[in-house]
């Protein structure tokens, strides 16, 4: 089992991620990745900028992994988190999971997004394209919701 | 104990973090949230609806019930939007 948790402004690349995980194993059958975008929000924005917790993020992370582990039979994860100032079409999130079977991993990729949303201690301020005005991204109580659902 | 900002709680304050020695009798997160709250217009500003602040004690999220004794840094936020 192996997990890899990382947060910078560094780009990321999935196959790469991908590969770190499959290379010599024979005993997978399934790897999930999600990749979370930057949108433009219809040509409004030029850039967003991510603030993190230095340390808790990572710790965050790390902890809500422990506990998609608790509920699937996960054989590796990888989460990368950017910060900083992200444009449009650029990537912010990726999640990685490995496992035997497809449920595992699809499941285990979908509560790591829904658990990262709403714990992990990062915020999103928009820099729009006409002026110089930014503002802070308000909290969605759809991703409450979606993390609701996980609850037993 | 260090408190840390974050976000909107940190412009609103005017600073990213600060040492800050409350007295005995504020005991629990909430009654820290409102004796920074007195210390002037920005933490007025800063925490006026207490509600909404997310708080982490040594990195870890804590309920606002939660006791403070021990805490080396105490981190204030607004409600995540990473992802």
């Amino acid at each position: 089992m192996t997990t890899r948790v990382r947060v910078g402004e560094e780009d990321f690349d999935c196959a790469a991620e991908v590969a770190a995980i499959s290379k010599g194993r024979r005993d997978l059958g399934a790897i999930v990745t999600f990749t979370g975008l930057c949108r433009d929000e219809g040509g409004r924005l030029a850039a967003l900028e991510l603030e993190h917790y230095p340390g808790m993020a990572e710790e965050e992370i790390a902890r809500v992994v422990a506990q998609a582990r608790e509920r699937w039979p996960l054989e590796a994860v990888t989460v990368i988190h950017r910060s900083g100032k992200i444009a449009p079409g650029a990537q912010i999130v990726l999640v990685v999971t490995a496992s035997s079977h497809r449920a595992a991993a699809f499941a285990g990729a979908d509560f790591l997004m829904d658990y990262l949303k709403t714990s992990a201690p990062f915020w999103k301020k928009e820099h729009p394209i006409n002026g110089p005005a930014t503002a802070w991204v308000a909290a969605k109580d759809d991703d409450d919701r979606a993390m609701e659902r996980w609850r037993k | 104990m260090k408190a840390v900002y974050f976000a909107w709680v940190r412009e609103r304050v005017g600073k990213a973090d600060e040492e800050i020695s409350p007295p005995a009798n504020v005991r629990d997160v909430a009654g820290l949230i409102a004796w920074l709250s007195a210390r002037g217009e920005e933490y007025a500003h800063a925490f006026e609806n207490p509600r909404v602040i997310r708080v982490a004690i040594d990195r870890a999220h804590v309920k606002h019930e939660a006791a403070i004794s021990g805490a080396r840094e105490i981190a204030f936020f607004p409600p995540m939007t990473g992802g």
